[in-house]
């Protein structure tokens, strides 16, 4: 988890990702963010995110952004 | 002859009258609407004396803003749209340059609208309603020329400050004319647009559409992080022309999602602003091999798209993907260095498609809008625009690069000046300078002084749009400077650009 802090808060020091649970709603990540995201998350932990699962609510929080890592990570 | 674009809208208005001209997906105007809703405010305009003058629109993106801007203009103003997610600061300097006396503005963004000093602020919903007031609207036609301004289209300049393009009805319907032509749009052409209505990129959808009586879909912004959802909508809507973007394109290909997801009836790519990473590039020919491909090229100074190139042929592995040719009616000529025609030089635009220049700005007008060196006979303006291009072995233009520190980024065109003036604002910024990452497009500054990278981020969040935001900042003890004393800029940039 905390390597995915540091991804997130690298590309938005303002912004609490601890708290935060709704940041594609709330329009923080656009879709600049999503892309460095899914390059960043497969350099760090070599793990690939499908297209499909690139969707709205895999984003809103850091915490759904790492169960999704953890869940393709065990496949 | 037309001289106005809005006999587009009044002759689609009557053939295509309940066809849908513009939905954003769940809110439409059909075309019938759209001409009563855009009299009815230049009707509400008109009866409260604006004439000949700037209207501010600050509303958030739906069918209903087209809508505020015809109304400008059948009043016989013209419009400034304004990016409503920008910070106030950057509203207020344009408006500095601007000076409207009125904003039409919608429920949600009335609060900023009223933050800035502006005398009258109108609510879309309650003018809309005005009864039309036909006399006076046919009077302000008679007086009109081809030659009044439609727009200011702000876009980033170098020295902080934005530059306001004025653009007017002749330019435009010159623009409208040739690209419908060049690219064969129809009245059967449905639009995806991706581009914000604040500059002049969406006027590719929505001129062709009001002269044709097409449709265009404003896609939900939030849709281009999510590719496979943005597909899913074009299915939706049986979208068959999209004119975005490079970055756009490049996020659905990027992430994988044209091998199982290409959009079923897009007939049409346009792309531009941007270069195509050919790897990105060729995905998409392969997952559309029936669709035609543009590659577009052109500056808000000339109005729109200056030139096309139609992906007529395969490229070399490594060749760039030309800009091809101008537009019917356009003229491109290079220039070297001292002012001769050359086959690599600054492209040069000529013909009815140049705006009027920038808005209460004659010294930066001047400077780039100049007399055609070619011609010394008689006044003949040409727009020089900073880009070096050359003429490749097949008689196309290629664009080669800037000649000062103008990038595109997401599209959007920014001047690496403003971002750096914006940091200078800091008191605890010394030195600033700001490059760009071509490898990873990225905005790096790099600066000098004692304040915290959070800190400065955070101030130049109320400064600068979004888009400009840099993606990194970083702290030097010294800026390297050439053995001239500027500073190393080059360097820098290296020095970004190898960082990952």
């Amino acid at each position: 988890m905390e390597k995915l802090l540091k991804i997130l808060n690298d590309l938005h020091p303002e912004v609490d990702f601890e708290a935060n649970e709704s940041l594609v709603d709330d329009g923080i990540l656009d879709s600049l963010d999503i892309v460095s995201l899914v390059t960043e998350i497969y350099a760090e932990f070599d793990v690939t995110i499908p297209a499909e699962e690139i969707v709205p609510e895999n984003f809103n929080s850091a915490k759904a952004l790492m169960a999704l890592i953890t869940k393709i990570d065990e496949e | 002859m037309q001289k106005n674009i809005l006999e587009y809208l009044e002759k689609t208005a009557i053939t295509y009258t309940d066809k849908l001209a513009f939905s954003n997906g769940k809110d439409g105007l059909t075309f019938g609407e759209v001409y009563k809703r855009s009299r009815a405010i230049g009707s509400f305009l008109c009866d409260n004396g604006y004439y000949r003058e700037p209207i501010a629109v600050i509303m958030d993106k739906h069918p209903n803003v087209l809508t505020a801007f015809w109304g400008c203009v059948y009043a016989g103003c013209f419009y400034a749209c304004i990016d409503e997610k920008m910070p106030q600061a950057r509203v207020l300097a344009i408006f500095e340059k601007l000076l409207p006396r009125a904003i039409i503005c919608d429920a949600r963004n009335y609060k900023l609208a009223s933050s800035l000093g502006v005398e009258k602020i109108y609510l879309y919903d309650d003018i809309v309603t005005h009864p039309e007031n036909e006399d006076a609207l046919e009077k302000i036609r008679i007086k009109q020329s081809s030659t009044d301004a439609i727009y200011v289209a702000f876009t980033s300049g170098s020295t902080g400050t934005p530059k306001g393009v004025v653009a007017c009805h002749r330019s435009v319907i010159d623009y409208t004319e040739s690209i419908c032509d060049a690219l064969g749009f129809s009245e059967n052409t449905v639009f995806a647009n991706q581009t914000p209505l604040y500059f002049d990129a969406p006027l590719k959808e929505i001129m062709p559409t009001l002269k044709l009586g097409a449709t265009t879909y404003f896609v939900p912004k939030m849709l281009f992080s999510f590719p496979i959802k943005l597909i899913e909508y074009l299915d939706e809507y049986k979208i068959n022309t999209v004119c975005w973007v490079v970055s756009a394109l490049v996020q659905i290909s990027s992430l994988g999602a044209l091998e199982s997801h290409a959009p079923k009836y897009i007939e049409t790519v346009c792309f531009g602003s941007e270069l195509f990473p050919r790897k990105q590039y060729d995905l998409w020919r392969a997952a559309l091999p029936n669709a035609r491909f543009f590659n577009l090229y052109g500056p808000t100074e000339a109005t729109g798209m200056s030139c096309y190139w139609a992906a007529d042929r395969e490229l070399m592995p490594d060749e760039p993907i030309p800009i091809g040719r101008p537009f019917d009616n356009t003229d491109i000529i290079l220039l070297d260095e001292n002012n001769r025609s050359a086959d690599e030089g600054e492209i040069c635009i000529r013909g009815t498609c140049l705006t009027m220049g920038y808005y209460n700005d004659p010294e930066k007008t001047s400077a780039v809008f100049t007399q055609n060196p070619l011609n010394t006979a008689y006044g003949e303006q040409i727009y020089r625009t900073g880009d070096i291009g050359r003429i490749n072995e097949r008689g196309e233009l290629v664009f080669l690069c800037r000649k000062d520190s103008q990038i595109k980024h997401m599209g959007h065109r920014i001047e690496l000046g403003e971002i750096e003036a914006a940091a200078l604002k800091s008191e605890n910024v010394r030195m600033a300078c700001c490059v760009y990452d071509n490898n990873a497009k990225r905005i790096v500054l790099f600066y000098v002084g004692k304040s915290e990278s959070k800190v400065l981020f955070a101030h130049l969040m109320t400064l600068l749009p979004r888009y400009m935001m840099p993606a990194e900042l970083v702290m030097l003890d010294v800026m390297p400077l050439t053995p001239n004393g500027k500073i190393d800029r080059k360097g820098l940039r290296e020095k970004a650009e190898n960082k990952n």
